[in-house]
């Protein structure tokens, strides 16, 4: 595994792509062919899934390492990463390892992990401990604490794949949709066309917008564009093919067990069509909240009730096959009037539903829709070019989504914690408070949206105005106000504070507000109350 | 799980939690640990000055005492740093005070504002170029022995930083000793740490975790000249960001010069030059305005830290940059720095050279300041069976030198 050690280390040492692509293909041309796809797999993301007890890998790591658990649990905190805390503490190596071994033994031996007696585990995993060391040895942790990340996009895997096998990068990130397995595939099984033929259950890669960052007034004539409703479900493909039907999610997983309403399409719509479109509940004529679609998923059972409580509709947007034909290529405006044309044909009841087309007079007009989109029940709006082919993962130019803004409310700091990950020793993991009735009630937790440089600021003042220290978090002076934005807010009776936000993050530090002007729960619920009705 | 709860000057908490709710409580009034049970917190033979709610949260109460009524310790934390009472001076004083005993030129251990200074000869260039030229200053050699009000009191060389000294007191026949910053690793410009063994042992645990293993100093040497040999070959600078005093000076001492040329910014310039003064000279040429950037192809440029991110830095290119600090040691802190390499190149003991003083020295007492000193200081009561709890400070070698 030494190769793939030393492609790891290449592809995190640097934040250039073109080094990591270089580095992916030198790895592809000289590594064994039997590690090829499991390299592939974990770049990817696609890796085996955690074969231990964390708490037996803990206990082990103790008694090699005579460190107390305590004192590897305290570490653990610091360091964020349970992986690297224990590579880090076990006893240095007498002689350096010569021995190595290959990528494919490390991961049967991963898998083989998942049957075995503690004991064995024990064996076999001091027995590994012992003979790898630096980068090698976190790998391996990394691989039994099941959380292994490589610093590459799928894009650029997929990139570095094309240029190896000389192809082109839409049918590579095609061959590689779903969720393969490098135990059941080779190179020529995942890759050559001949051997693809039991592959019908595969989707097609998505085609992303990008988020628009221009005037809109820019992208011309209006009449060159069909625009939608950006709605807040999961994206999807309906795929019926051989008389069977598969639901597919963006993230790639097969998800047509949980969506049993889209069941009957097996037998209404004909084989070779694929559609692609928003998965959302929906009920009296409107979609429903995206907390209501995280519940459903949630769900193991998918009992009488839940299904009348959040019935599942697909809101269409694009056709990319029919009648077993790739019809990606077609400009936008003929697939969609295809796409309009089954809808209207096939019963396929009030399970499909065309995503509408609307029209605006003008920009300022369709700005106005999107200032208010919450109202409609859509996160802004969609805009595509009607000659658009269907293109594979995010692209610029033809597709462009135009989210409304966030709502944003301004909290008080009053907890902060570190070593989450990459910012060990720093403070930067924080918890926000509004005021209710003259107290202050925490609400959120946000990190991204600091620079580097506030951040060490910030990070300064929290170790000199602590008040308490609850292992690793911190309460603070109530001094600090942040804006936060967030995507959506609900009632929770989950959370103290009542509210759930969702993707909250911090906008700015609100230097020039004291503590006594940030908001308070009663804006909060201000804010569920008007979603609907009118915006801020 | 340890709660910390503060409550004044002076005055900390700690709670230890079982799983039932409140084990142990423990409450420290100055520097002194006192074990109780259940929520009331009593030192013997002391009066009770009031009874105060420490935290509705986990229904805590504790005592406060007359700090005079307590036993005495030579050294103590108060607001405005380590204090000898006895002897009425302080070690690295972090607000103005008479008399300041300073460990080492470092910005969180030596600052401005004090009426006299006392600091190892090596030390002098240092606090002139830092803090001025007209403070009141007397320069000590290792070893030598002085007198403040009765106590009795030598510098002993830190292995920390050139001048980098552990200032050892004896009142009473008993010793105590401060390390302030320091490694039992020689780095081959400053004078190696000396053990001196102690009653009492006033540690820096800024590596105080197990996680904390430092491959050996010239293992660095060798990464750090092959790295800078690669980048060379390519018609790459090679750009290394370490404390302006301390680490760059280990860093040019052990720079391959056969691989290239050797520049400097400013700020380890300056450094370097005063150090001149007493005796010490570095390679490198100095940056200015004038340098032609073509004649720096493939050099070596050291600078601090908060060269990062600047408009001089830009000027540099083609470069590739590294950070050589203990805290390269950990994945997050190397990629949240955003350099190309992190070299684990530490002017601080590691956990095995702490371990390795407390042993040595024979204390039967250990305090620990700044750093992890709550895990150390419980590792070493459980491991050593001997004393030890915390004093706190402000000094923060997380950020010790930003310049
Ligand atoms: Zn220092
Ligand atoms: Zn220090």
């Amino acid at each position: 595994m030494i190769d793939f050690v030393h492609l790891f280390e290449a592809i995190d040492g640097s934040t250039k792509t073109s080094v990591k692509v270089a580095a992916m293909l030198a790895y592809l041309q000289t590594a064994a062919d039997s590690d090829k796809l499991f390299a592939m797999a974990v770049l990817m993301g696609n890796k085996p899934k955690r074969p231990i007890r964390t708490a037996d890998l803990r206990i082990w790591a103790s008694e090699e390492s005579r460190v107390p658990l305590w004192l590897i649990e305290e570490s653990y905190y610091v360091v964020g990463d349970l992986a690297e805390t224990i590579s880090l503490i076990l006893p240095p190596k007498a002689r350096s390892v010569t021995t190595d071994i290959s990528l494919r033994d490390l991961f049967d031996a991963i898998v083989a992990l998942r049957n075995m007696a503690p004991e064995e585990q024990r064996k076999l995993v001091t027995g590994y401990w012992s003979k790898l060391e630096g980068t090698a040895l976190f790998l391996f942790n990394k691989l039994l604490t099941g959380n292994l990340r490589v610093g590459v996009s799928r894009k650029l895997v997929v990139k570095a794949v094309a240029q190896y096998l000389g192809r082109t990068e839409p049918e590579v990130e095609h061959r590689l949709m779903g969720k393969w397995s490098p135990f059941d595939e080779d190179m020529d099984s995942l890759f050559q066309d001949d051997l693809q033929e039991g592959k019908h259950f595969l989707p097609y890669p998505f085609y992303l917008a990008y988020a628009l960052d221009k005037d809109p007034g820019e992208l011309g004539d209006m009449k060159d564009w069909i625009i939608e409703p950006k709605l807040d479900g999961i994206r999807g493909q309906v795929i019926v093919r051989k008389g069977e039907l598969f639901v597919w999610s963006r993230g790639e997983d097969l998800m047509t067990d949980k969506f049993v309403e889209f069941e009957p399409l097996r037998s209404v719509l004909p084989d070779g069509t694929v559609i692609d479109g928003e998965v959302i509940p929906w009920k009296e004529g409107k979609p429903m909240d995206f907390s209501v679609m995280q519940t459903r998923i949630g769900r193991k059972n998918i009992s009488k009730n839940v299904l009348a409580a959040a019935p599942l509709v697909m809101v269409c947007y694009d056709l990319l096959e029919w009648e077993g034909r790739d019809i990606r290529e077609w400009p936008l405006h003929k697939r969609r009037s295809q796409l309009q044309e089954i809808l209207a044909i096939f019963p396929v009841g009030n399970i499909l539903k065309l995503s509408s087309a609307m029209s605006f007079d003008s920009w300022d007009l369709a700005e106005n829709y999107r200032q208010d989109a919450r109202k409609h029940y859509a996160e802004g709006l969609m805009i595509k070019h009607r000659d658009s082919p269907y293109e594979v993962g995010r692209k610029r130019g033809n597709w462009w989504k135009w989210k409304t803004d966030p709502m944003t409310i301004d909290g008080v700091l009053v907890y902060a914690q570190s070593g989450h990950g990459r910012r060990a020793n720093l403070f930067t993991d924080y918890t926000f408070a509004v005021w209710d009735q003259g107290e202050l009630v925490p609400f959120t937790k946000a990190y991204s949206g600091l620079t580097d440089k506030e951040l060490f600021t910030i990070d300064n003042w929290i170790k000199r105005h602590t008040i308490a220290k609850f292992g690793p978090v911190r309460s603070v002076t109530p001094e600090l106000v942040f804006e936060l934005a967030f995507e959506g807010i609900n009632a929770s009776s989950r959370h103290k504070s009542g509210v759930a936000l969702r993707f909250p993050r911090i906008v700015r530090w609100r230097q020039d507000k004291p503590a006594s002007e940030a908001n308070s729960k009663e804006d909060l619920l201000n804010l569920i109350a008007s979603k609907h009705e009118s915006i801020r | 799980m340890i709660f910390e709860l503060f409550i004044g000057i002076g005055y900390f908490v700690f709670v230890k939690e079982n799983s039932k709710g409140l084990g142990m409580i423990w409450i420290r009034v100055a520097n002194h640990a006192v074990h109780i049970k259940n929520d009331s917190i009593l030192v013997h033979g002391a009066k009770i000055i009031k009874t105060i709610l420490l935290s509705e949260l986990f229904a805590v109460k504790a005592n406060i005492y007359d700090e005079s009524e307590l036993p005495m310790n030579l050294l103590s934390v108060n607001e405005c740093g380590l204090y000898c009472k006895q002897g009425d001076f302080y070690i690295d004083p972090w607000k103005p005070v008479k008399t300041a005993l300073i460990t080492h030129g470092h910005s969180d251990h030596m600052r401005a504002g004090m009426s006299s200074y006392i600091c190892h000869h090596h030390t002098l260039p240092i606090l002139k170029l830092r803090l001025g030229p007209d403070n009141l200053v007397q320069g000590v050699s290792y070893g030598e022995e002085f007198e403040i009000n009765g106590v009795k009191i030598s510098f002993h060389p830190a292995g920390h930083i050139i001048g980098s000294a552990q200032i050892r007191m004896v009142y009473e026949g008993e010793v105590w000793l401060f390390t302030g910053d320091y490694k039992l690793s020689v780095d081959g410009v400053s004078q190696p740490y000396e053990l001196v063994k102690c009653d009492h042992f006033i540690t820096e645990s800024t590596f105080g975790l197990p996680v904390y293993n430092f491959p050996t100093n010239q293992s660095i040497y060798e990464s750090i000249n092959a790295w800078w040999q690669e980048n060379a070959k390519e018609g790459v600078n090679t750009v290394l960001l370490g404390y302006a005093l301390g680490k760059a000076q280990n860093i040019l001492a052990h720079a391959d010069k056969s691989i290239g040329d050797v520049f400097l910014h400013g700020a380890v310039d300056n450094v370097n030059q005063a150090l001149t003064e007493v005796g010490y000279t570095f390679a490198g040429t100095r940056i200015t305005a004038d340098t032609r950037r073509d004649a720096i192809r493939g050099a070596l440029i050291v600078a601090p830290p908060s060269a990062m991110d600047t408009p001089w830095l830009r000027t540099l290119k083609p470069y590739r940059i590294a950070m050589c600090s203990g805290w390269m040691q950990l994945r997050g802190a190397r990629r949240r720095r955003g350099v190309d390499r992190g070299f684990v190149l530490s002017d601080h003991c590691d956990w095995a050279q702490l371990n390795q003083a407390v042993r040595d020295t024979e204390a039967k007492q250990v305090y620990v300041t700044h750093g992890y000193e709550h895990n150390f200081s419980k590792w070493v009561q459980d491991e050593y069976h001997i004393g030890a709890s915390i004093f706190k400070t402000l000094y923060n070698d997380a950020e010790e030198e930003n310049v």
